[in-house]
């Protein structure tokens, strides 16, 4: 199964964006502009006196704009609310308060036939490609299953259409009447991925697409992700934990911590230069296959566990766990952490930062 | 694959004593579709105090390796064969009552999912209290205090009260700690953990490691870290194992594998994967292909339907098994003469890398 391996090299999507200093020259169309954008869920009411409980607060005001043909990588650790962010973004879950325009049209909380509509430019692929491939339809229909919920009869009829697409993502067209099970975990996720695309949509949320893959396959994905990228112009919002992947596909990165972004900025800017403590800790974090490097490297350890975000802490919710804040900072600047929320990263932010005392590490992170 | 060496046999690179001796294990489990050779033959050894990483993707047999080693597959349908010797006892032919007496206390086990390998319906403290107490003879009150030490010394705040609650109550990192807990309770020799970080985020990934890597130091034991992150075995490892289809194609001391590695597969594992320290590089190079069936393995070399270089062999790679000799430093599974591997890989690999 190697497709994925074919493609021309210098794919770049939009050759000349950027220049070598990384200054924008020349910019795709704003596709996506999220601002302020919060997802609460609502807890049970508790306890004898049934007070009302405090909600969770996945997603806590997050702003970012994406173009025509970028890939907005969103890292950050479980329960950051992430996965949220994407499910929100494409109206799977209805956002609390906040915005969302597509193609400068706002979408917040569309209904109904407008919300079909949308799905045709929309789609989703999901982390786990055996929860989310029905096990009793098979491949053809599973794939065809967009068509049919769109009422779309594409040229040449329904199975011809999802052959075509089957071989675009490296599987067999003739395996068109197996199910699920008779795949493996890579064919799998190109499963998930023809039904994404059949309906030639513009975005696609891929949430974690490749954390369930071992190694080898994982790579065959990427590259097939990217290839399709380019054939299709897609923009993608690639939500996912391991920052090597993350780093490798994406021209702009978030880093969301507790529900909110803590820093967001052009990858080589983000993975060279990181300016929050969070950003520096995650990154010193990931261990390098490099036995010589790893033994030089000194690592930024985070004390304890992500706090709750049904209760976040008061002030920089990140201040319970900041290396700065507990080794660097005067007794009056912890103060402000405490007491004084950062100003959120706002969406056209080219390097955004939410910290009071954002700047580089001490030692290098990588 | 060449039948039972003498454990005695041993001259390799200065270290403690020979604790683990893996010769020739098999393990095979018979289902309706045929037989499964989960574990194909398998040798390497452990010293005292050392820490051996074992590589590998899903279904290569490292997981079933780990669990032959602590007799986890008694009383199955397994077929186990080969020598399993710890400390120059042989496990595989201990009885029962004699492994039940070592498991846990000589040789322990950190499981991936915390969650599930925790359960559910008692305390914490029960679990490492009950852990404690099989080996020992001693009061349940002295057994409590230990399981509080040693819930204290993984770094679980306010082990005190902690020991009272419930696995549910524990975030990930948490459990994965009480579980490392339970597993020392006993200051086994041998500590196996079975993709220990896996199920967990970074930031707490950095710091179950570092516990490791201090408890190691602090109680000489030995370590297998079984896991397919190779910055983890970079970081933890003295010594790498890689797996694939059920056997061992390398094994070496870390930095043999990392800056000179000669098995294509292992060429294919360290170019596959993005790396976060070096220049970005336009395109991933991915092994092709799927990971072979246990069932029918591939003949000749099982590596050979996706390997890019099998045309380099001389020998025919689709007809011809490569051999394995355990007993070399830096044995490799491959039909290409060394002189030319160690050619490709810095001609070929290295510059890619």
């Amino acid at each position: 199964m190697s497709a994925g391996q074919g493609a021309p090299p210098g794919r770049r999507r939009f050759s000349g964006r950027r220049t070598q200093t990384g200054n924008r020259i020349e910019l795709g169309e704003v596709l996506l502009e999220v601002e302020d954008l919060k997802k609460y869920f609502p807890m049970k009411t508790s306890g004898l006196f049934r007070r009302p409980a405090d909600p969770v607060k996945a997603v806590d005001g997050i702003s970012f704009r994406l173009r025509k043909g970028e890939t907005l990588g969103v890292v950050g650790e479980s329960g950051c609310g992430k996965s949220t962010a994407g499910r929100t973004i494409l109206q799977l879950l209805p956002p609390t308060s906040g915005s969302i325009r597509y193609k400068g049209r706002d979408i917040t909380g569309v209904t109904g036939h407008d919300l079909r509509m949308l799905r045709l430019e929309m789609q989703m692929i999901f982390q786990d490609p055996y929860g989310s491939l029905n096990p009793r339809q098979t491949i053809g229909s599973i794939v065809g299953a967009p068509f049919a919920i769109q009422r779309i009869d594409p040229e040449g009829g329904v199975k011809a259409e999802v052959q075509r697409l089957m071989e675009r993502v490296g599987l067999n067209p003739e395996h068109y009447n197996r199910y699920p099970h008779e795949f493996s975990g890579g064919q799998r996720q190109r499963i998930g991925i023809a039904r994404a695309i059949g309906l030639r949509p513009s975005l696609i949320v891929c949430d974690e697409p490749v954390s369930a893959l071992d190694v080898s396959i994982q790579a065959q994905v990427v590259n097939l992700l990217e290839d399709i990228q380019n054939d299709f112009d897609l923009t993608y919002v690639f939500v996912a934990h391991d920052l090597s992947v993350v780093r490798h596909i994406s021209d702009r990165v978030a880093v969301m911590y507790l529900g909110k972004i803590m820093e967001m900025a052009d990858r080589d800017e983000l993975y060279g230069d990181p300016l929050h403590p969070y950003t520096q800790a995650l990154l010193s974090a990931v261990p390098l296959p490099d036995p010589r490097k790893e033994n030089r490297r000194a690592r930024i350890l985070l004390t304890g566990d992500l706090p709750s975000p049904i209760n976040p802490p008061s002030g920089c919710v990140f201040h319970t766990r900041c290396p700065r804040f507990r080794e660097e900072l005067t007794e009056q600047e912890r103060t402000r952490c405490v007491k004084e929320v950062p100003a959120q990263v706002p969406l056209d932010a080219d390097h955004g930062v939410a910290c009071h005392y954002a700047g580089p590490a001490a030692a290098p992170v990588l | 694959m060449s039948t039972a060496l003498s454990v005695e046999s041993e001259e390799r690179a200065p270290g403690g004593d020979v604790l683990l001796s893996v010769r020739d294990l098999r393990v095979r489990f018979p289902t309706e579709d045929g037989l499964v050779k989960a574990v194909d033959g398998l040798s390497f050894d452990l010293r005292q105090g050392e820490t051996l990483g074992i590589v590998g993707e899903s279904g290569s047999g490292k997981s079933v390796t780990s669990q032959a080693i602590m007799g986890l597959y008694r009383g199955t349908r397994a077929e186990i064969s080969g020598l399993i010797s710890f400390d120059g006892v042989d496990l595989l032919g201990l009885g029962d009552e004699e492994l039940r007496r070592r498991r846990g206390k000589d040789v322990a086990m950190v499981f991936q999912d915390p969650l599930s390998a925790l359960h559910p319906y008692y305390t914490v403290g029960n679990q490492v209290v009950e852990a404690y107490l099989v080996h020992h003879e001693t009061s349940k009150s002295a057994a409590r205090q230990r399981a509080i030490d040693m819930l204290d010394r993984v770094g679980i705040p306010n082990p005190a009260k902690r020991i009272d609650q419930y696995p549910h109550e524990f975030s990930g990192g948490m459990r994965q700690r009480a579980m490392i807990a339970m597993a020392l309770v006993n200051d086994p020799r041998l500590v196996i953990a079975d993709e220990p970080t896996t199920a967990l985020d970074v930031t707490v990934q950095a710091q179950i490691l570092d516990l490791l890597v201090g408890l190691q130091k602090e109680f000489g034991s030995s370590i297998i870290i079984i896991t397919h992150d190779l910055g983890v075995v970079a970081e933890m490892a003295n010594e790498i194992l890689v797996m694939y289809a059920g056997r061992a194609v390398e094994r070496g001391v870390a930095e043999e594998l990392f800056y000179a590695p000669e098995h294509p597969y292992t060429w294919g594992l360290l170019q596959s994967m993005p790396r976060m320290d070096r220049l970005r590089i336009e395109r991933l190079r991915p092994i092709p292909g799927n990971p072979p069936s246990l069932i029918s393995p591939p003949s000749g070399c099982a590596f050979h339907p996706r390997c890019t270089f099998r045309d380099d062999a001389r020998l025919g790679c689709a007809q011809v098994e490569p051999g394995f000799d355990a007993d070399r430093p830096h044995p490799v599974r491959c039909l290409i003469p060394p002189d030319e591997r160690i050619r490709i890989f810095q001609t070929q690999i290295r510059p890619s890398l």
